[in-house]
């Protein structure tokens, strides 16, 4: 069993960085891995808008994330500075995302087998 | 709350551990906000008192060369905190010789010092690491 951190750089559905990481936990996941955090970084913040609406025949990316994180006890956590130069705040934060310093990303990468990015 | 107070907060559930990161500049200082972004997380990981390298490479070389001037583009120019590193023991800064020469550029052309080494030695660095994170 190993225990994963994730980073992710890069916004929803511009880029696939997002879709990529939640179907490697996934699969980490079901493999009996364990993914610990995810860590929010970059326009990988706007992933946690609870202002996001996709069309109904799309994935819904931060939904998504807050399902998996809640059913496997994931740590979903968003970086203040990065969040708060994007207009991400509490009041439009999705419910299962926290907001917290980059000292959680150095942390994971501390207590994690493994940190995997994805981005750019 | 700010990122300093979520980095020292949680300091005590690290202690005593200490691993190797890399952190990999990759990028132009401008046009994108990722090398600025990567330099924020470079000056929180130093309160941690982990074994810290730094390496540029690609257009991360531009990243670190004398004399940027923004004014115009209407960017801080914040090349002159990478001179701050020092003062965080953040002392070990890798340039890829390759990406330096293809860039026309020299050793004596960077704003800190650093240990200019080949794609190969690289390539062993990274391996040596326990976290590389690449921005």
């Amino acid at each position: 069993m190993m225990k994963f951190g994730i980073l992710i750089n890069e916004g929803p559905y511009t880029h696939q960085a997002s879709d990529t990481a939640y179907l490697f936990a996934k699969a980490a996941i079901e493999k009996g891995h364990n993914v610990s955090r995810v860590f929010f970084y970059h326009d990988g913040v706007y992933n946690s808008s609870r202002l996001t609406e996709p069309p109904n025949d799309d994935r819904h990316i931060v939904n998504r994330w807050q399902k998996l994180a809640k059913d496997h006890g994931i740590d979903l956590v968003v970086c203040v500075a990065a969040a708060l130069r994007r207009g991400i705040k509490d009041e439009n934060l999705q419910e299962g995302f926290r907001i917290s310093g980059l000292g959680q990303l150095i942390e994971s990468g501390i207590q994690s087998d493994r940190l995997v990015t994805f981005g750019d | 709350m700010t990122e300093v107070t979520g980095g020292i907060e949680m300091e005590e559930d690290t202690s005593g551990k200490i691993k190797k990161f890399l952190y990999i500049n990759r990028k132009a200082p401008y046009g994108t906000i990722y090398a600025l972004e990567s330099l924020e997380v470079v000056l929180i990981a130093a309160a941690f008192d982990q074994d810290v390298s730094l390496a540029f490479l690609d257009d991360g070389v531009y990243e670190i060369i004398k004399g940027q001037h923004t004014r115009t583009i209407d960017v801080k120019n914040f090349s002159p905190t990478y001179r701050a590193l020092e003062g965080y023991d953040i002392e070990k800064l890798y340039v890829e010789k390759e990406s330096m020469e293809a860039r026309g550029l020299k050793e004596e052309d960077f704003i800190v010092p650093v240990k200019v080494i080949s794609a190969k030695e690289m390539a062993d660095l990274m391996q040596s690491q326990d976290v590389v994170l690449s921005f």
